[in-house]
């Protein structure tokens, strides 16, 4: 398959999204920094001792597909929800659109369209009822919600089974109709927790094609997280690599491979000092470095030593059953 | 170029979207203000309420085997032994609004559990991040409760009619009964949806439920009047808002002297304390 960049029509500058009233109504959004779609700045947050977010600061550009990665335990879902105001944050340290996520936390919330890494449908609805749900409670009028409806499943192609209950589907098609869900609502940025933890190759493709389709015919901002390097390499317009709950590099994904490279190319012709993360043996150095080995050379040694605690792994393995 | 919505890639295969069929997502709907929120959403937890019920009705029909052992047996023995002063009515009379109470409370405590999974399964986290206050989300859950308590009534009375329970049919009446079972269920939800913003755990929450349920069901007149009790069971029952529900529900329902105006007031503030009670610890149930 010739996919280097599927549906990558739109430019990372994004299309300007309609610079309108955001809703939430009220005046226009208090300084929005440069319009970004998110802004996080020294973005922290600590379970006890343990510091799971430690400064992260993100711009998130309109428009764009930005992907967070990381191993398990590296901080990506406490910051996403941080973002989403599930954790509570102090003001300044989020703004989505312009609106702070601890002091317009209503209006943060109308802004996104959330899918979290569990498979969250409701398994005792059909898939129309379950989008029928968000729709009520993001209030769709009740004169336009089944058209609304029928549009959301139309988008991610789940019409002829919308009339199904939720848990005769298949992994893939959960996912897909957690997006309808999330886009019911006219989302501008929609945050994706590990949209294709667990599924199987092909069901992840379809996955990230109808996200990109979704984005391309509405231009919606996309965070999405994953800890597959190739989904990023492949799918996000810039990424942030995290690794113990700070930001450790960010640019698009060649920015990044490029920077590398020219590591590995002043590594090899010996020069200088020994830079203070030489963790990754330089390979010959014509060699095309992956994003994986990106990770590998900011991320520093052991790194499967501390990925992710056992209620990480225990709760992705969960889901991963439950995809079957 | 970036302005028009991206023609669809030639490349890429079917899931192409034509940005006209999806004009309605690009268009955020008005929110909802003040108590339109609160009813809009409580309306939206019922609903959901309904429709899992519409699609598997097996909990409706094994919860009811239980209230109908304890009238077919509990009931007809004791009727028989005529043990207990009811003041004139047949005993299973008596004690068909207690096990109505009984088994719309016995379903209500499961709310909890049920929170707890919803939070496991992402279900509640999702909700969370919509535009619904924690007061307004728990309120949904609270008379969702309440409506699938309804239902549990409606059967547990055909029940007690088959059995020939003497009940009023008023129309009225029966409206009163069911504002008292919602309200009731409303406030046991919130109990155990408390509990579980407490102990945050499923297992730890299910031992819980079970060791109160029975001792709020004792500690009440569900099964015999107050004033058999014991001084110390007499006191735990005034605070009980089961014995208010029964109360309520055997004045309408059988016609026996009642308060239905303190039963009612009773109801009415648990329920808001237990809305008020359990959304306050709902964000711990988010972390």
């Amino acid at each position: 398959m010739t996919r280097e960049d599927p549906g990558r029509t739109v430019p990372p500058t994004g299309p300007e999204a309609p610079p309108d009233t955001a809703p939430g109504g009220g005046p226009a959004p208090p300084r929005a920094p440069e319009g970004d779609a998110l802004s996080c700045h020294g973005l922290r947050y600590a379970f006890g001792e343990t510091r799971a977010v430690d400064g992260v600061d993100l711009a998130v550009r309109p428009g764009e597909v930005f992907g967070l990665l990381g191993p398990n335990g590296a901080g990506k879902t406490t910051a996403i929800r941080c973002i989403t105001t599930l954790l509570p944050v102090p003001a300044g340290m989020v703004r989505v659109f312009g609106h702070d996520a601890a002091r317009e936390r209503m209006a943060v919330r109308r802004l996104l369209g959330y899918v979290p890494q569990q498979l969250s449908a409701d398994a005792g609805l059909t898939g129309r009822e379950n989008v029928a749900l968000f729709a009520r409670v993001f209030d769709v009028p009740r004169r336009e919600r089944a058209a609304r409806v029928d549009q959301a499943l139309r988008a991610v192609h789940l019409t002829d089974a919308a009339n199904r209950l939720a848990k005769t589907y298949s992994g893939g098609m959960i996912r897909r109709l957690e997006l309808a869900q999330a886009l019911v609502s006219a989302p501008r940025l929609l945050m994706l927790d590990e949209p294709t933890i667990g599924l199987d190759p092909i069901a992840r493709t379809s996955v990230w094609e109808h996200i990109n389709a979704v984005r391309a015919a509405t231009g919606m901002t996309v965070l999405v997280t994953t800890h597959y390097m190739d989904e990023a390499e492949q799918y996000c317009d810039r990424v942030a690599l995290m690794h113990r709950g700070r930001i450790r590099a960010l640019g698009t994904p060649a920015e990044l491979r490029s920077a590398l490279r020219t590591r590995w190319a002043r590594a090899a012709s010996g020069d200088s000092a020994p830079s203070p993360l030489p963790t990754t043996p330089a390979p010959s150095s014509d060699a095309e470095p992956t994003l994986e080995d990106v990770f590998r050379d900011v991320a520093g040694t052991g790194l499967d030593e501390q990925s992710g605690d056992f209620r990480d792994v225990r709760s992705t393995r969960r889901t991963a059953a439950r995809v079957g | 170029m970036s302005g028009a919505p991206a023609a669809p890639q030639p490349g890429s295969a079917e899931p192409t979207v034509a940005a006209d069929d999806l004009q309605l997502l690009l268009i955020p709907p008005r929110p909802r203000t003040g108590w339109r929120v609160l009813t809009t959403r409580v309306i939206a937890m019922c609903v959901v309420e309904l429709q899992k019920l519409r699609h598997d009705r097996t909990e409706l029909y094994t919860r009811a085997v239980q209230p109908a052992l304890w009238l077919l047996v509990f009931g007809e023995t004791f009727t028989r032994i005529k043990a207990i002063p009811t003041g004139g009515t047949p005993y299973i009379d008596y004690l068909a609004p207690g096990i109505i109470a009984q088994s719309a409370m016995f379903i209500a405590i499961f709310y909890g559990i049920m929170i707890i999974w919803e939070r496991d399964a992402g279900i509640l986290t999702k909700l969370l991040v919509t535009p619904t206050p924690r007061a307004a989300l728990i309120a949904g859950k609270a008379f969702a409760a309440g409506v699938k308590a309804l239902l549990q009534a409606v059967v547990v009375i055909l029940i007690a009619a088959l059995l020939g329970v003497a009940m009023t049919w008023n129309p009225l009446r029966l409206l009163g009964v069911a504002v008292a079972v919602i309200l009731g269920s409303a406030f046991f939800s919130c109990l155990s949806m408390t509990i579980a913003g407490i102990v945050l755990t499923r297992d730890r929450l299910m031992g819980i439920g079970q060791a109160i349920t029975m001792p709020l069901f004792f500690a009440s007149n569900a099964l015999y009047p107050v004033a058999v009790m014991p001084g110390w069971l007499r006191a735990i029952s005034t605070f009980n808002p089961l014995s208010y529900q029964v109360d309520a529900l055997r004045g309408l329902l059988l016609g026996t002297p009642s308060h239905l105006l303190l039963d009612y007031a009773v109801l009415v503030a648990a329920a808001a304390a237990g809305i008020a009670a359990a959304s306050s610890l709902l964000g711990r149930l988010a972390r």
